[in-house]
């Protein structure tokens, strides 16, 4: 319960820290498309990528350790999709045992592209805070202002639940402990058992919750708040050269993958077809 | 004229079962009134009605010439009443604590600079400067309720309503917001504080006691707190400073009558050394 990878934000003054979220956001996107554009098999692609997040990394002085951290959390889902390429992938000759050499490659493929893209998400929520997350959402969606979508009210859900998730757990700890104290058994079992002993945690939850919920509300109340109507905002976001700058990067990168996907594959096969 | 008026006022959640019945009393710029009762006085109830969360049934509250019947006047009253309640973790709105602050001057429209010096005007108000860029998280429970405090006063009201704001708090927290009380009044906001302690009514220009939805006391803490044979019947204690006096004049001590706040007490037990 503890670890909830919100808390993920490593603060610190750097190129990265200071770009505009929505920059940030948009470029991480770009860089997962850029992932995704990697054609079958080509490593090199992946190469660029890799690279990518490795010069951001130290642009944004984050340790490479916590980056990497990120690939642990999924390391589960990783192998499982690795695996389910080795054993159930019929193409190509056989290596050994069922597992053929194109399974070997989709495997890696499939490694590479999931790490890569966790590292580009987690090198997104380790250099820009929730908050700034948040506003940067807001920003993006601003436009869908146009099609009456709530992005005011859409955002400050979105800052209210980030600013009570610490609350919340806190809150599931104690009612834990009080419940444990009262002789209620959350370790044997099997799951449903155990399942069925979170309940007695969850009804209070939910109900001490709805009691927060009419307080805040009666808070915002009494601090003025009347929606979206001629509020104004204390944070402004501001584009600089440094997300110029990032852009050019993230498309010099699609470029340079679309460009290697292209000729470089076309010359490979080229000198393959050539020594057959 | 009074800055805030209490004219008559009735309320009831439910029909058939008055919640305040007929509540009249008025505030002055800087004043500092205290209203104590038991549980289910109604405090909480006059509290709400006091910034226009609730209406009254019947009856009429006057803050700076807007009723608060009047719908297009709520905010008016908002501006000028500030609302500080009891948990500090379900008043805060954003995850860094100048974000918060900035959140009632955002909903009045101001622009940006004015909001900014808004918030270095609050937080120097409740001694939280260095916090600005802090997560209320990471605060201790005083501290959160400063920056609750903060975020009221960022909308510059000018009577502050601390709805039993000290009550989750250690006795640090307390002093902590007896200070920013104090510090407060000294700038001219009245100040409405919901108790349970009596250190903390002692300290007021004017008591009120609601009892069942009715004032069953009112005035001075002096005058309040020597009615002892009517506290008594409602189950109030006097100040730590009063019982003691009383305990000593039992005792055969020469301690004058209306002794009720720490001071006193010292100042009385200094003349008999």
């Amino acid at each position: 319960m503890r670890d909830v990878s919100f808390g993920s934000y490593f603060p610190a003054k750097s190129f990265v820290h200071s770009m505009d979220a929505r920059a940030k956001i948009l470029i991480a996107i770009a860089y997962m498309v850029a992932v995704f554009l990697v054609s079958a098999f080509h490593f090199l692609g992946f190469a660029a990528c890799l690279l990518f997040v490795i010069i951001s990394t130290i642009t944004a002085k984050v340790p490479f350790g916590l980056v990497l951290k990120s690939v642990k959390t999924i390391i589960f889902f990783v192998v499982f999709s690795a695996v389910l390429q080795l054993f159930f992938n019929r193409k190509g000759t056989v290596l050994f045992w069922i597992i053929t050499d194109v399974g070997l490659l989709n495997a890696g493929f499939i490694i590479a592209r999931i790490v890569l893209i966790v590292l580009g998400a987690s090198l997104l929520t380790l250099t820009t805070s929730p908050v700034e997350l948040a506003d940067g959402i807001e920003g993006l969606l601003l436009p869908l202002k146009w099609i009456k979508f709530p992005v005011h009210e859409f955002a400050l859900i979105m800052s209210i639940a980030l600013r009570f998730i610490p609350t919340l757990i806190g809150e599931t700890d104690r009612i834990i402990k009080a419940q444990k104290a009262r002789g209620a058994d959350f370790e044997s079992g099997n799951i449903f058992k155990r399942a069925k002993a979170l309940i007695p945690v969850l009804i209070p939850l939910l109900i001490s919750s709805f009691r927060r919920a009419d307080e805040l509300a009666d808070a915002m109340d009494s601090r003025c708040y009347a929606g979206s109507k001629n509020r104004t905002k204390y944070k402004k976001m501001r584009l600089t050269y440094r997300d110029l700058l990032g852009v050019l990067f993230v498309a010099g990168l699609i470029v340079g993958i679309v460009f290697l996907n292209k000729f470089y594959l076309l010359s490979g096969l080229s000198v393959i077809a050539g020594a057959l | 004229m009074p800055l805030l008026e209490v004219k008559n006022v009735s309320f009831s959640y439910v029909k058939n079962k008055q919640t305040l019945k007929d509540v009249s009393f008025s505030v002055e710029k800087g004043e500092f009134l205290a209203i104590i009762g038991h549980n289910g006085s109604g405090k909480s109830t006059l509290a709400k009605l006091l910034n226009g969360l609730l209406k009254p049934n019947s009856g009429e509250i006057i803050v700076d010439g807007y009723s608060s019947s009047d719908k297009n006047a709520v905010f008016e009253i908002r501006k000028r009443v500030g609302m500080v309640f009891q948990n500090p973790d379900n008043q805060l709105i954003a995850s860094i604590v100048e974000d918060d602050i900035a959140f009632g001057p955002e909903n009045l429209g101001l622009p940006r600079e004015e909001i900014g010096k808004r918030i270095d005007f609050a937080l120097k108000a409740v001694g939280m400067q260095d916090f600005r860029k802090a997560t209320p998280e990471r605060l201790s429970g005083g501290q959160k309720q400063r920056i609750a405090i903060a975020g009221v006063l960022a909308l510059m009201p000018q009577v502050l309503v601390l709805d039993e704001s000290t009550a989750m708090l250690d006795p640090e927290g307390r002093k902590e917001i007896a200070e920013v009380v104090d510090n407060l009044r000294e700038k001219g906001v009245a100040v409405i504080a919901i108790t349970h302690y009596m250190e903390e009514a002692v300290k007021a220009d004017k008591i009120l006691v609601l009892d069942r939805g009715e004032i069953a006391l009112s005035g001075t803490p002096k005058e309040v707190f020597a009615k002892k044979s009517e506290l008594d019947a409602l189950n109030l204690e006097l100040p730590l400073a009063g019982i003691i006096a009383d305990k000593l004049r039992a005792r055969g001590l020469n301690i004058a009558d209306d002794v009720v706040s720490d001071a006193e007490l010292a100042g009385a037990l200094w003349k008999l050394l």
